[in-house]
């Protein structure tokens, strides 16, 4: 099993779910962040004080996946979350040793 | 000057400017109600739009406006205002007279501000604010309450007390010209033609704004009686708040029934406009009516204002705030149901002066929109939308997290 863990533009979010839903996936769990990668921040005045804005608004979307549907995952996210310009993201895939559903008790690939 | 005389004008003067600093206060009502139904990104732009429109209207009323609508009150620059009002046979003075017109013209101008929300210039938008309050407002103030014919071709008879056409159908006919030429907001249509919902940020906040227009409308409409100092306009006074207070009940109840019957929850926003929707029904003429059919008039207005919303959604129009609906098409709604309690109203006077009214504001909006939109855009990028115009237009967020210490 692996968590995928994408950090994605946030308007872009209702078209991964769409498309991690269309390859079966059923479940995700989405964070406000805010981060910066090589896409740079700007400079604001306030009150005449300059600000430099480095940290841009980004969603986290995390996915508990088996390791068979990783691959079509990370093509399925980046595929709906491109746009083709900076600051689109990136994807990071984890080991996830476990997972429990709590209602159930069931684990491991059961529960996701 | 007789003592009581002298009284009466005190009076009168007073409370005049009193219900204008209560229709002042429907300023912050628009700013809070606008603010809360937008999303967090675009928060500071509605604000800032709110609070410089107000002042553009102040000013360019007070530049030429005034001299436009009511020539015997000053020239431009408001240049020989003064005197007594009792030389003009009025029981106030004559500054008094401005102020409460201004706070009107701000009225007006500010439910543009919530239909054009999240997607447009702000310096278009203060650009066609200088239009409106200089020029497309003044002149069809002339041709109701300046009593001027229009362009010296007819003379209208309609019945208008407070606005309900003149303020509020006015500013919706200015808000649906600008927002057809600025569409709808990137996402709430769908390709398949469905509506997505944009939730606005604050619902209190937007509760909050309901409830100071809810109490400045009582300047709007109590104020329009023009004088207290009499037991006949004492009277009248009192009528018109209760009948306002009612209208305002009946149409928030109305809107809470209906949006349960049609969404299976009492949809607050819905409940919101539905108050609104109530009062400006009952603007066209809160002094004739019982207060059981001020009530069943603002319960209409709400009846109608949550189907209107959903009409123009079905029909690609998107107005964040429900300004057009609630303004707009409970304005017309308020005229047309003068007659049934005034006989001084007919059917045809209210429906002409409508119809003059929404010409006029529609096709001069149309054309300042298109200008502006021709020489400097009205929308701003795909990029800024996304980010939010309180970046791309103000450098500063409203809800700012991650400062410094």
């Amino acid at each position: 099993m692996k968590l995928v863990s994408a950090i994605i533009k946030p308007f872009k979010l209702d078209d991964v779910r769409e498309a991690l839903s269309e390859i079966g996936v059923q479940g995700i769990t989405v964070t406000e962040v805010k981060g910066f990668g090589r896409q740079e921040g700007h400079t604001e005045l306030y009150r005449g004080a300059e600000y430099v804005v480095d940290f841009l608004p980004k969603v986290k979307v995390d996915v508990a996946i088996g390791d068979d549907l990783v691959e079509q995952a990370i093509e399925a996210i980046s595929k709906a979350a491109n746009t083709g310009k900076i600051g689109d993201g990136k994807i990071f895939v984890l080991p996830l040793e476990q997972a429990i559903r709590i209602r159930t008790g069931e684990t491991g690939n059961e529960a996701i | 000057m007789t003592e009581v005389f002298e009284l009466q004008y005190a009076l009168d003067t007073f409370y005049f400017l009193v219900c204008g600093a209560l229709v002042m206060w429907m300023a912050a009502g628009f700013s809070m109600l606008e603010a809360g139904l937008v999303r967090g990104k675009n928060t500071t732009e509605i604000l800032t739009k709110n609070i410089a429109l107000y002042a553009i209207a102040c000013v360019m009323y007070m530049v030429c406006g005034s001299a436009i609508m009511y020539p015997e009150l000053g020239s431009t620059f408001l240049v020989g205002i003064g005197g007594n009002g009792v030389e003009g046979g009025d029981t106030y003075a004559p500054s008094a007279d401005f102020f409460f017109q201004v706070v009107f013209v701000a009225t007006a101008m500010s439910i543009v501000s919530g239909a054009v929300a999240e997607r447009m210039k702000l310096w278009a938008f203060l650009a066609f604010a200088v239009a409106m309050t200089a020029f497309i407002y003044p002149m069809e103030g002339r041709w109701t309450w300046g009593g001027e014919s229009v362009f010296g071709m007819y003379s209208l008879s309609m019945v208008d007390f407070a606005g309900s056409g003149i303020v509020h159908m006015a500013g919706a006919a200015a808000a649906l010209a600008g927002v057809l030429l600025l569409v709808a907001r990137k996402g709430k249509y769908g390709k398949n033609g469905e509506i997505n919902a944009i939730p606005g940020a604050n619902l209190p906040m937007a509760t909050l704004g309901t409830f100071i227009l809810w109490m400045g409308w009582f300047g709007f409409n109590g104020g329009s009686v023009l004088q207290t100092s009499t037991v006949d306009t004492a009277n009248a006074v009192a009528v018109v708040f209760l009948n306002t207070n009612a209208a305002a009940a009946g149409g928030a109840i109305a809107a809470m029934v209906l949006a349960r019957i049609l969404f299976k929850k009492a949809d607050l926003t819905m409940i919101l406009n539905g108050a609104l929707a109530g009062l400006v029904t009952i603007t066209a003429g809160p002094d004739t009516p019982t207060p059981l059919l001020a009530t069943l008039f603002g319960a209409l207005g709400g009846i109608v204002v949550v189907f209107s919303i959903l009409a123009f959604d079905k029909i690609k129009i998107d107005d964040p705030v429900g300004a057009i609906s609630v303004h707009g098409v409970c304005g017309l709604l308020g005229l047309v149901l003068v007659p049934i309690t005034n006989a001084d109203a007919t059917l045809m006077g209210q429906l002409g002066g409508a119809a003059t009214i929404f010409v006029w504001v529609f096709g001069a909006s149309l054309i300042v929109w298109a200008i502006l939109k021709a020489a400097m855009g009205i929308r701003v990028t795909e990029e800024e939308e996304y980010d939010g115009v309180d970046v791309s237009e103000c450098g500063l967020e409203a809800y700012p997290e991650f400062t410094k210490g």
